[in-house]
């Protein structure tokens, strides 16, 4: 569910409007952060999301600067607006932690997620199962006569719908990345101006 | 630096050193005077280190967990970083309850680990335990050095991390080959020197500031709520406070960890606040329009039931980890800054701040009114001495003698707060987010050696003195002229009351079975010991103990039956107290109440 908040940026750190603390509603978020790529620090930030007993959706993380050691965490996580602050204070306190920065907040974002689906079916089914194939834009990456495995990148909702449609044409199993997302835009993430990447 | 110091020093960073010395060398850069430790097989390197050199003073403890305490018994009366060292397997797990104690009161502590060597860890080796995995959730950071290169770097890292914005306990966990190999020496960090991603914010934001003095500006029924973020701050903070005070007028409270940053002896101060915390206090937090929380967390024993939590009041929030603003109560104007540099800057807008305010005298006359219900009341009579006569008395006797007085954890360490009025910061050692049995004595230990002239008393109970008890060795062995004040009322007696309260009078057990004779136990140890059960010689046993040199033990028999109050019973709001044993059974405990701690 979208947020429908259009209230302005925080005025200055920790200023959060008490109206929106107040509002119980449940929403997702997706918060990335740019962490120290050291030994643990992924335990870290899953130890500190189930000692605090957060409602995490998704966790990927992936080294995305070599040079300067950097990694980026993209984390989906539901919960009132008090509590998806208090995971975004709790990150920001971790050691190895550059940043945080919660895209859904901060404007538009896109957000992507590949999975590969096995399905075994034979017949009537494995013609439906491609027809479904070409309509999500899906791969086939692997095929035998009773089965194939697919390949589709999307948002989470449409990995699911793709999932859906294949359960009675046989899924045998999914494995799933979980989301990797980036703001809409010309805007790097770090804030101090050195984006990942840039060369140093 | 002179010519020679200098070029010494470049030498110094092109050598090769051992592991060990490295360790050391770095700890004697961070200035660490005191080391609190236990040897083993994973450590010999270090301790064979510090067997030759006579800068750091080993204090041999007599349990790892102890050591810790002792470390921030160190802290807590210096407001510099507590040292620990302990080997490999079970000398860190042990460590482990004092690491806990030290992250949730914010105490500043670097706790080294020896660890088996590099090739073995994985493997079950002899004394190995996942030292940086157990400890990660239990400390404020953690680290595996695997370089003897690495060693001084990450050792000066351990501290700026422990020190600086929120303090908090650091582990460095260090196999056998690291701190037996050989490396290059890393000089500090200059002070100020920014970390690569640690960086917590210390200068409040203007618009914060001008926000929260417009609120001030214009309340009618305000009260300050400190913590222990106001002497974790130190001396800049606590001045600025006590600054602040006396141009606002404003009453002030405060936690359990925040005693003595306002003196008690003003009439400002309202007394502590929360589960076991004064009428007035706890009313005057309801019936606020305006709170302004200093280095506080708005903690469950502070809070009571959060749904009827000060209803009618605008919040300010100062605090210097922004995971506490907005955690358990929504905050109409959060700082997020160091203590002692935003009241500095709520002290310069004050000043400058020249709109007409509303005046205090209808506040100041409720708050005398619930002042006039003198709800720390009791009655000394008869033959056996009250628990709060005894603190009361030891309190009034010693504090001429600016003592420290340190607690353990139950009925004798609210009493304590209530009873003795801190007018200094940094006087007042108690564990209080963790609530842990056994840290006082190892506490006044850490404070004793810290301060080895002065009065360090540790007021405990019968049964959280036994949890610890050994560390009468230790007190022993480095003269460290500790006083055990047990108030023994045969009872864990904050669980006898919770009995009483909750569980129908079924104490199960909570009674102190086969307590020893405390005053042969303190002999047995080489200290000295006394026992009062009269109070007409209350006083007379309590100047003994504090002019008997080196560590005494004295034990004092008290009304088993009392119970402390005033009292917010669990899922009750402020204004909803108990304050007597009559009121108590008047108020039963029922519902979602029974299920909280």
């Amino acid at each position: 569910m979208p947020h429908p908040d259009d209230t302005p940026q925080s005025l200055y750190e920790g200023m959060v409007p008490l109206a929106r603390l107040k509002d119980r509603h449940v929403y997702r978020h997706v918060i990335a952060l740019v962490v120290d790529n050291e030994t643990g620090v992924l335990a870290r930030v899953s130890g500190l999301v189930s000692g605090r007993g957060y409602n995490i959706e998704s966790l990927t993380v992936a080294e995305i600067d070599k040079d300067r050691q950097l990694s980026r965490i993209n984390i989906a996580t539901s919960g009132t607006r008090q509590v998806i602050e208090q995971v975004k204070a709790q990150l920001g306190r971790l050691v190895p932690v550059h940043e945080v920065r919660d895209l859904t907040d901060e404007g538009p974002c896109v957000a992507r997620e590949l999975a590969l689906v096995k399905v075994a079916c034979t017949g009537d089914k494995r013609a439906e199962a491609l027809k479904t194939c070409e309509i999500f834009r899906a791969n086939v990456i692997d095929t035998t006569p009773q089965s194939f495995v697919f390949e589709v990148v999307g948002d989470t909702d449409k990995i699911d719908a793709f999932i859906d449609l294949m359960r009675p044409l046989g899924l045998v199993e999914t494995s799933r990345t979980g989301i990797a997302a980036i703001a809409r835009g010309p805007a790097g993430f770090l804030s101090d101006g050195l984006s990942p990447n840039t060369p140093s | 630096m002179t010519a020679r110091a200098a070029v010494l020093a470049e030498s110094e960073a092109d050598t090769f050193m051992s592991g060990a010395r490295l360790i050391l060398k770095a700890l004697e850069d961070q200035g660490v005077e005191v080391v609190f430790g236990y040897p083993g097989g994973a450590v010999l390197p270090i301790y064979d280190e510090l067997f030759k050199q006579n800068r750091i003073r080993h204090i041999l403890v007599r349990h790892e967990q102890a050591a810790v305490h002792a470390a921030e018994g160190y802290a807590h009366s210096t407001g510099k970083v507590g040292c620990v060292l302990v080997t490999s397997g079970p000398g860190a797990t042990n460590a482990v309850t004092g690491l806990t104690d030290a992250l949730m009161d914010s105490t500043p502590i670097v706790c080294l680990t020896g660890q088996v060597p590099t090739h073995l860890i994985g493997n079950d080796a002899f004394q190995e335990a996942d030292t940086v995995g157990i400890t990660r959730p239990c400390t404020k950071h953690n680290y595996l050095v695997r370089d003897a290169d690495q060693l001084a770097r990450v050792i000066h890292e351990a501290f700026h991390v422990a020190r600086e914005g929120r303090p908090g306990p650091v582990v460095v966990d260090i196999p056998k080959d690291v701190s037996m190999g050989q490396g290059r020496y890393a000089p500090p960090l200059p002070r100020g020197a920014a970390h690569k991603t640690y960086r917590p914010r210390t200068a409040p934001d203007a618009r914060a500031v001008r926000e929260a003095v417009a609120l001030m500006a214009k309340a009618r029924r305000p009260v300050f709520y400190t913590g222990g973020g106001v002497i974790n701050s130190g001396a800049r903070a606590v001045a600025a406070l006590r600054e602040l005070l006396a141009l606002t007028g404003f009453p002030i409270t405060s936690t359990l960890m925040g005693l003595g940053a306002y003196p008690a002896d003003q009439d400002q101060w309202l007394g502590m606040v929360g589960m076991h915390g004064t009428y007035e206090a706890n009313l005057a937090m309801h019936d606020c329009d305006l709170l302004i929380a200093v280095g506080a967390r708005f903690d469950d024993r502070v809070t009571g039931n959060l749904a009827f939590f000060s209803p009618g009041s605008k919040k300010i929030h100062i605090d210097i980890d922004p995971s506490s603003i907005n955690k358990n109560v929504v905050v109409d104007v959060p700082v997020v800054a160091d203590c002692g540099q935003a009241l500095e800057a709520l002290v310069a807008a004050w000043k400058a701040e020249t709109a007409p305010r509303p005046g205090l005298a209808g506040w100041w006359r409720q708050i005398a009114d619930w002042r006039g219900r003198d709800c720390l009341y009791y009655e000394q009579k008869g033959p056996v001495i009250k628990p709060q006569y005894a603190i009361q008395r030891l309190f009034e006797i010693a504090k001429d003698r600016d003592p420290f007085i340190c607690t353990e954890v139950g009925q004798h360490q609210m009493w304590a707060a209530q009873f003795c009025g801190f007018t200094r910061a940094n006087r007042w050692i108690t564990s209080g987010g963790l609530g842990t049995m056994g840290f006082g004595l190892p506490a006044a230990i850490g404070a004793q050696i810290a301060h080895p002239g002065a009065l360090v008393i540790d007021i405990a109970g019968e049964a959280s003195a036994l949890m610890n008890i050994q560390e009468l060795s230790t007190a022993v062995q480095h003269k460290a002229a500790i006083k055990l004040f047990i108030i023994n009322n045969q009872y864990m007696g904050m669980v006898r009351q919770w009995q009483e309260m909750l569980h129908g009078g079924r104490y199960a057990h909570s009674y102190s079975e086969a307590l020893p004779d405390f005053v042969k136990l303190a002999e047995a140890f080489g200290c000295a010991g006394m026992r009062v059960s009269d109070p007409a010689r209350l006083d007379q046993t309590i100047r003994d103990m504090l002019d008997t040199p080196g560590p005494v033990v004295c034990e004092v028999a008290v009304d088993p039956r009392e119970n402390c109050f005033p009292m917010i019973p669990s899922g009750k709001a402020h204004n909803d107290m108990i304050l007597s044993a009559e009121d108590a059974a008047a108020k039963r405990i029922t519902g979602e109440g029974l299920a909280l701690v």
